[in-house]
């Protein structure tokens, strides 16, 4: 096992290597350059050119790579044009808010989407279950900006319940020892924190994880309705076992092995889903980041954003490839 | 699988009972008893800063911060572009316009405590003349260059020394005459901060890292920013707020006649939700409306829709080193072809009015008698047949791809028009195209394309910011040498008596426009909104806007 985790975790480097080329060339087949960023809009051609040169922006594309590479390696991620910040501070900066979306995102999706396919599948083709059927097909079809700017509609603008930007009401004074907001009310015992994070968090994670949750709906209910028909569950609703037992033992838990592979895909998707909805709730991570970097073409920052996206989505199929060893004893890794 | 349910369940109930509980709006003033400056306001920008040193930034979201907590010597009128007096009560510019003498305020005090005085005023000068070598990087002081000159041991370095004459006056002395200097000062760019604090921070402390890139290492910037300004740094948590709270002993506090105690900054890059947090009471002001969000915040009683004067010119270039832009006949038909009302009602959703000069009406300088071309086809052609040309004349025109700017929003809806326009009266039209930046811009300024779309916004109020930009020396990017037009923007420029300066300024603006080098077509206003509780708001051409003058009802 141990063995296999390393091996995956070697592989991540020709895997970082090829992605570094693709991103490095991407960002730069982008029209414009990072001039104007640097210095605003009254600059001439001539001092933009002149900027361009200064970053070494007009070397051959490979002595550009090489450079990149060679700082790459000692760990120097360049800087942001945007912020004048290193690039590592800035993701480490923004990482949490990021994650701490995610996380919520996923509590919703998986904590509604595995109950409703559940449900769905026990009422195969009642009333219960053409309506998720048809609340999924919704759920992965709408953009999420549009759900987003949907859900602050009702909820922030014409109902007011909750916040329609930012991680928390800049007013309360929180200490943030973590960054996770959520963690940092809990640790320095904020509760006038922690309610207005969670408060902050609700519409965000409802729109990052609509897609998540429809889509794991559905599966769990194909993969529920697959177990329901195998001949061990016929067997053992014969010899009279309780039908909860036989749910939670039986069905659940053999149904989970492709649910599991969805949700572990759906988490690296949703790091990406987040450049939206992070846009639309002016929540201050690694989303807004990246948008951000796109529009003043800052190299370095979308560079670095997209390797980090890339090892967490590696990092996050691993994750899924060895929890099939505890759902399922017969897989095994060697 | 039951529990699971109820888990969910629970979950579910938790997350409607945290949105019921809410409903209160979070920004509103704490009651802390001082009815006279106790407001909270937060206000939507459409990023972050970059640094708070006024010579270190040249984006609008850090002068506009730098604005509330620094002062210059000089400033500009609330909402317009008059150079009144800021930190100096009085200047003198001596005949020869190489010395300045300010008298400067008395009795004010940096947000440290330290005082203010004439050596305080020259610390400053001299620390951006004297700037160690990374600090010389474009990216690092291109407002300072580009207004300087350059630093010390470089010839073109407009300054030479300032000198603390006494505790309250402060003597510049330059290396040649400029007379357009003290609308310079009056830039975000150059205001004055503590030089204790600028010391004690680190504020010359920066590097050229391994990208080339310079990058300031000191917490002067970050952490703080002081200087005399009508709000103190609180907090900056970046990528999320910018807290600034009033400043107590503020020494013009006559003037800050607002009531906002605590003013917040939030960085919101996405229109529609700053639209949408404005709706749902985050935020009480934010900048840069989006267009179409015009009429929903003019009808609704709850919000104000406030209009920033124009302050920049998009217009049609016309290179004369390319045949047959040469001959001014043609450059007039071009001028009668092109129906700009048109461009400007259907490209610039109501923002938008139809220039007549290279430079906006609240300049001084603005001349309101120049020659004017109407909308006139058939006089195009007239003019044409009449100076020998068989119709249709063949010219080429370029637009930009990829870009959008304030003055040109769209600019293939404007060059597709325009063409059209002129195709229809009497032109044969070679269109070209490049992305904006660095192949458009390029071939503009090295005099690749004939007709060309183009645009300019102002950052200083000084008419010397726009037409001695664009036409006080030859450039390729115009093709044209005439010495009538750079001798008379040289001598505007230069002149010292601001009465004389401006009449000079609208004598030029009447030769260039019989001279028509290019064809000035729109000036745009950029929307701000507010809840309609806020009051005193000042839009100013250049974004120097005050919140000190604000006042947040109950």
């Amino acid at each position: 096992m141990l063995g296999y985790v390393l091996r995956r975790l070697l592989l991540l480097i020709p895997i970082l290597f090829g992605l570094s080329l693709i991103v490095f060339l991407f960002v730069r087949a982008l029209p414009g350059g990072p001039g104007i960023a640097l210095l605003g809009e009254r600059a001439t051609a001539q001092d933009l050119q002149e900027i361009e040169e200064n970053l070494g922006l007009d070397e051959p594309l490979p002595v550009q790579y090489g450079r990149y590479l060679k700082n790459l390696a000692t760990g120097d991620l360049g800087t942001s044009v945007s912020t004048r910040r290193p690039v590592s501070e800035e993701l480490s900066r923004r990482f949490p808010a990021t994650f701490e979306l995610a996380i919520a995102a996923m509590i919703f999706a998986i904590g509604l989407g595995i109950p409703l396919g559940y449900i769905a599948a026990k009422r195969y083709q009642g009333v219960l279950d053409n309506a998720s059927l048809v609340m999924s097909l919704i759920g992965v079809s709408i953009p999420v900006f549009f759900l987003a700017l949907l859900l602050k509609y009702v909820f922030a603008v014409k109902l007011g319940w909750l916040p329609s930007i930012g991680r928390i009401n800049i007013l309360i004074d929180l200490d943030h020892p973590t960054n996770f907001y959520v963690l940092d009310s809990i640790l320095t015992a904020n509760w006038e924190g922690l309610t207005d994070s969670l408060k902050h968090l609700i519409l965000p994670a409802i729109a990052l994880g609509t897609i998540p949750l429809a889509i794991i709906a559905r599966i769990t209910r194909a993969a529920t309705l697959d177990v329901l028909s195998e001949d061990y569950v016929r067997t053992a609703r014969a010899k009279g076992l309780d039908p909860s037992i036989i749910g939670r033992r039986h069905v659940l838990k053999n149904a989970m092995l492709p649910v599991v592979t969805v949700i572990g895909l759906q988490t690296g998707l949703l790091l990406t889903g987040a450049i939206l909805t992070e846009t639309v709730f002016a929540w201050p991570g690694l989303g807004t980041l990246i948008l951000n970097a796109i529009r003043f073409r800052d190299y370095a920052v979308l560079q670095g954003g997209i390797l980090f996206f890339a090892v967490l989505f590696v990092l996050m199929n691993l994750l899924v490839d060895i929890s099939y060893a505890f759902l399922n004893p017969r897989i095994r890794y060697r | 699988m039951r529990g699971y349910l109820r888990l969910s369940a629970a979950l579910l109930v938790a997350m409607l009972v945290l949105a019921a509980c809410g409903g209160d709006d979070p920004a509103a003033p704490t009651d802390n008893g001082d009815a006279a400056a106790d407001a909270t306001m937060v206000f939507g920008t459409s990023a972050d800063p970059v640094v708070l040193d006024g010579a270190l930034v040249s984006d609008g979201e850090s002068l506009r911060a730098i604005d509330q907590m620094f002062e210059g010597l000089v400033t500009l009128e609330p909402g317009g572009t008059e150079v009144v007096p800021g930190l100096a009560t009085e200047w003198e510019i001596s005949e020869d316009a190489m010395t300045y003498t300010f008298t400067l305020q008395e009795g004010v005090t940096f947000h440290d405590g330290t005082d203010f005085n004439a050596e305080a005023v020259c610390f400053n000068f001299d620390r951006w003349y004297n700037f160690p070598k990374p600090f010389q990087q474009a990216d690092a002081s291109y407002y300072y260059q580009t207004v300087f000159g350059g630093f010390k041991g470089n010839p073109d370095a407009l300054y030479d020394s300032c000198e603390a004459t006494d505790e309250h006056t402060a003597t510049l002395q330059l290396t040649r005459p400029s007379a357009s200097l003290l609308g310079a000062l009056a830039l975000t760019n150059f205001t004055i901060a503590s030089p204790t604090a600028l010391e004690e921070f680190g504020a010359d402390e920066g590097k050229i890292n391994a990208d080339s890139l310079f990058q300031p290492t000191g917490t002067f910037g970050t952490e703080h920013p002081i200087g005399t300004g009508p709000f103190m740094f609180e907090e900056w948590n970046r990528g999320e707020s910018l807290t600034m709270t009033r400043n107590p002993d503020y020494w013009n506090a006559e003037d800050a006649t607002g009531n906002i105690g605590t003013l917040i900054f939030r960085p919101i890059a996405d229109g529609a939700a700053r639209l949408q947090a404005l709706q749902s009471g985050d935020i009480q002001g934010y900048d840069l409306v989006d267009p179409q969000d015009f009429e929903t915040i003019e009808g609704d009683e709850n919000f104000q829709l406030l209009r920033r004067p124009a302050f920049n010119v998009a217009y049609i270039g016309m290179n004369q080193a390319i045949e047959p832009l040469d001959d001014v006949a043609v450059r007039q038909a071009i001028a009668h072809a092109v129906d700009r009302q048109a461009v400007v009602d259907g490209f610039y959703a109501g923002l938008g009015e139809v220039a007549h000069q290279f430079m906006p009406s609240s300049l001084p300088g603005y001349a309101d008698d120049v020659t004017q071309y109407e909308y006139d086809p058939d006089k195009a052609k007239q003019i044409l047949e009449d100076a020998g040309y068989t119709l249709p004349v063949k010219v080429d025109f370029a637009f930009p791809t990829d870009v959008s700017r304030p003055y040109m929003p769209d600019p293939q809806a404007n060059f597709e028009a325009l063409v059209a326009d002129l195709e229809e009266c009497c032109f044969e039209v070679e269109t070209k195209s490049a992305t904006w930046s660095p192949d458009y811009l390029g071939n503009v300024d090295t005099g690749k394309y004939g007709l060309y779309l183009l645009g300019w916004t102002g950052d200083y109020a000084d008419p010397d910011n726009f037409i001695g930009t664009f036409f006080q020396t030859a450039q390729p990017a115009w093709g044209f040498d005439n010495d009538e037009v750079f001798g008379c923007l040289k001598d505007a420029e230069t002149e010292s008596d601001l009465d004389t300066r401006e009449t000079m300024y609208q004598e030029c603006n009447r030769i260039l426009m019989d001279f028509l080098p290019g064809i000035p077509y729109a000036h745009t206003e950029v929307g701000l909104a507010f809840t309609a509780n806020v009051e005193g708001y000042a839009p100013s051409p250049v974004t120097l806007e005050p919140f000190s003058i604000v006042t947040v009802n109950e």
